[in-house]
């Protein structure tokens, strides 16, 4: 039986359809970049004796339902907040020789302003009606100013940006166990020389 | 002397064309690859503010919440007011804690105690339902929650 050669497929037009999917997939395609904010609620618990928190030691910013800034009694531009904050964290008006002074604080150490940066609080008031869009950049702004003092700090001890490393930890950039949590202990101390304090009120309601 | 010179064509060769479906299979298999189809069908307007101080989120353990107001081929039937969504359908406030249990459910069982909540809000929106939607995060006990944002800041414009 004499059986006939099959004749070979055309592949010309295999790069077409290739092409097709290829660009099927391109607008289909959204990469993930979820990135954000990241904070953590207190629990909901009765405070049976809430800490008492003098004056000086809080930084209260008040947004109101037109989306104006009150900073501690003054009205400021949203540009001026993440410097007004690094000045109030990075303050250290407790006298040298107390146990609560800040000798890596290179603010003005004035008296009437934060003690140290673990006793300076951050507090913010909404309105209800206060958009979101300026809630979120009244948070950056705040997380910058921490960000700003830590990476000072961790320049000044070890010689890279907080900022920089806590990006290449989530990154996977870091390699090997032992220095990962070389790293995070590294991190972690910064964090404790600069601890995030942000409270948030209840909001009020608005025109009460 | 003519021993030496080489005849030569004027034509240029033809470029190969072989490997180019190689190349595009390549770039197909890795778009393949990246490619993630959106799993909530979004109900909401949703654009985001935007913040440069982000981290970024771990997928594998969080919950999106999603609020804003009922995008414009809803809004006939819902209404202009904002509204909560999450996983396919609209929430009602009440409703959230239902809502989010089962969602959690969906999750790997290890990492349901990491559980992280995603909160996709519009701009537009006002803080006081995002408040509200905090408070029922709080009554639940899942506490750890992340503002999704768009990278930008809002001083620079």
């Amino acid at each position: 039986m004499a059986r006939r050669a099959t004749p070979e497929v055309n592949a010309g037009s295999m790069a077409d359809i290739a092409f097709l999917l290829l660009i099927f997939f391109l607008v289909t395609t959204t990469i993930e970049k979820d990135k954000g904010i990241a904070r953590q609620l207190p629990p909901k618990e009765d405070v049976v004796d809430p800490p008492k928190i003098k004056e000086k030691n809080l930084f209260i910013v008040n947004v109101n339902r037109s989306d104006q800034l009150l900073v501690e009694e003054k009205l400021m531009e949203l540009k001026d907040l993440r410097l007004a904050a690094i000045a109030f964290l990075d303050n250290g008006g407790a006298p040298s020789g107390s146990p609560e002074y800040c000798s890596y604080c290179k603010g003005k150490h004035n008296p009437d302003s934060s003690d140290n940066p673990d006793k300076a609080v951050i507090s913010v008031q909404n309105d209800r009606l206060t958009s979101y869009k300026m809630y979120i950049a009244v948070q950056n702004e705040l997380v910058a100013a921490y960000n700003t003092l830590r990476d000072r700090e961790s320049e000044r001890l070890y010689g890279w940006k907080f900022t920089e490393k806590t990006k290449d930890l989530d990154e996977g950039k870091i390699k090997g166990e032992g220095a990962k949590v070389a790293i995070q202990e590294k991190l972690e101390a910064i964090q404790k020389l600069y601890p995030l304090k942000l409270s948030e009120a209840e909001p009020k309601k608005s025109g009460q | 002397m003519s021993k030496f010179t080489k005849k030569k064509s004027n034509e240029l060769p033809p470029v190969n064309t072989a490997s180019l479906p190689d190349i595009v299979f390549m770039l197909l298999f890795f778009f393949m690859v990246v490619t993630v189809l959106r799993d909530d069908n979004l109900l909401v307007q949703n654009k985001l503010p935007k913040a440069d101080q982000v981290e970024k989120l771990k997928k594998d353990r969080s919950v999106y919440i999603y609020a804003g107001k009922p995008s414009a081929r809803y809004q006939d039937k819902y209404g202009s007011e904002p509204k909560i969504q999450i996983g396919d359908k609209y929430t009602d406030l009440s409703n959230i804690k239902f809502a989010l249990t089962e969602a959690r459910q969906k999750l790997l069982p290890e990492l349901q105690d990491k559980v992280m909540v995603a909160l996709k809000v519009d701009e537009k929106t006002n803080t006081g339902m995002v408040t509200d939607i905090k408070q029922e995060l709080r009554d639940l006990n899942m506490l750890k929650i992340i503002y999704i944002t768009t990278p930008g800041n809002e001083i620079e414009k």
